[in-house]
């Protein structure tokens, strides 16, 4: 089993996700793009800790998991609270430290 | 290497497939199916243990609380099509599409060589072994992670919390206040009307009709109306001339 098709993929997903953050104007559809980008990163770990014999790289994508989870809890109250004082899930619409 | 070629194009599809989806509950329905798609990678590629974390965080736990904020977000925060910057849309995905080139380009140039494969680092089974790593070279980390965890789990319970400035209102309070409005702006008192009064149509997307022929504002939920789901009642404009006919009565449509 080659290591270089799982890297490829692994890119063409990241690449997706931060299409994905850079286009979209929803923020919890940015959240999942950037979720997207968290998991291409996980399977290179993964896909190079076979390559290299070595359980390091899961450990790293372990790790990636627990951060992801945190942020994810911390990312979706901060969107909740937006919404509850502006009423809009845009990121556009949340630009009051802007001047 | 099977898997591989069946995952590969269903989770770039999928992928793509987000940043094309006008809801928000669609692309994380599109999201779940990468994420499932990956735990059978991660399988194939000899880490048992992180697929079943895969599924059990991310599908199950991550997805559910996505899903749970897209429903209290509501229907109606769909995106919007309309560029703020002029031009922001077309220049990202050039970057986008550079960046990616360059790194799918870069990737492919490096040969990896042979991958040696887990069968050595996992002979006492692939969860031992993490556990022995984790638990002896990386235990500061995960000790620093359970801090983590409690400062994110404080910090969502302070951020979703609100306090109540106001009193909650009895039902005393609604009661007068819906007196009041009746006295002020003259709104109906009692109960809104049901929806969908034909025999045919007890849908709740079907809206009352008045006495003339036009529909009850009030007899639809406001969510449908929002989504536009609402059916008009020109649609329904031929019932109403059947039941008029002389002749025939609502009791013999049935």
């Amino acid at each position: 089993m080659s290591t270089t098709p799982f890297i490829v993929l692994s890119a063409i997903l990241f690449t997706i996700g931060s299409i994905g953050v850079l286009t979209r104007r929803n923020a919890i559809v940015v959240f999942m793009c950037v979720e997207l980008m968290l998991n291409a990163s996980n399977l290179a770990l993964i896909t190079f800790s076979r390559a290299n014999g070595n359980l390091d790289g899961q450990i790293a994508a372990f790790f990636v998991m627990v951060v992801a989870a945190a942020e994810v809890v911390v990312g979706l109250a901060i969107i909740m609270t937006i919404f509850r004082t502006r009423r809009s899930a845009s990121v556009d619409d949340a630009s009051l430290l802007k001047y | 290497m099977v898997a591989f070629w069946i995952l590969a194009p269903v989770m770039t599809i999928c992928a793509l497939g987000m940043l094309f989806a006008r809801k928000a509950v669609h692309a994380a329905l599109l999201l779940a199916v990468v994420m499932i798609s990956l735990a059978v990678l991660y399988l194939v590629q000899d880490a048992p243990f992180l697929f079943a974390v895969q599924i059990i965080v991310y599908t199950g736990a991550i997805l559910m609380l996505f899903l749970f904020v897209v429903m209290l977000v509501g229907v109606d925060a769909s995106d919007s099509v309309v560029e703020t910057i002029r031009g922001h849309r077309l220049f990202s995905v050039i970057a986008g599409l550079a960046f990616g080139l360059t790194l799918v380009l870069g990737v492919a140039q490096v040969s990896f060589g042979t991958a040696i494969g887990l069968d050595k680092a996992n002979k006492d089974g692939n969860i031992p072994d993490i556990a022995q790593i984790l638990f002896t070279r990386y235990v500061f980390g995960f000790e620093v992670t359970s801090a983590l965890l409690i400062t994110a789990a404080l910090g969502a319970m302070v951020l979703a919390h609100r306090e109540r400035l106001t009193p909650k209102p009895t039902q005393a309070d609604l009661a007068a206040q819906r007196l009041r409005d009746y006295a002020e702006k003259g709104t109906h008192l009692g109960p809104l009307p049901p929806p969908g009064v034909f025999a045919r149509h007890n849908s709740v997307d079907t809206p009352a009709l008045l006495p003339d022929g036009s529909a009850a504002e009030g007899s639809i939920s406001r969510v449908l109306a929002a989504r536009g789901t609402v059916k008009s009642a020109p649609a329904i404009a031929a019932d109403i001339k059947e039941l008029d006919m002389p002749g025939t009565g609502p009791q013999e449509d049935s």
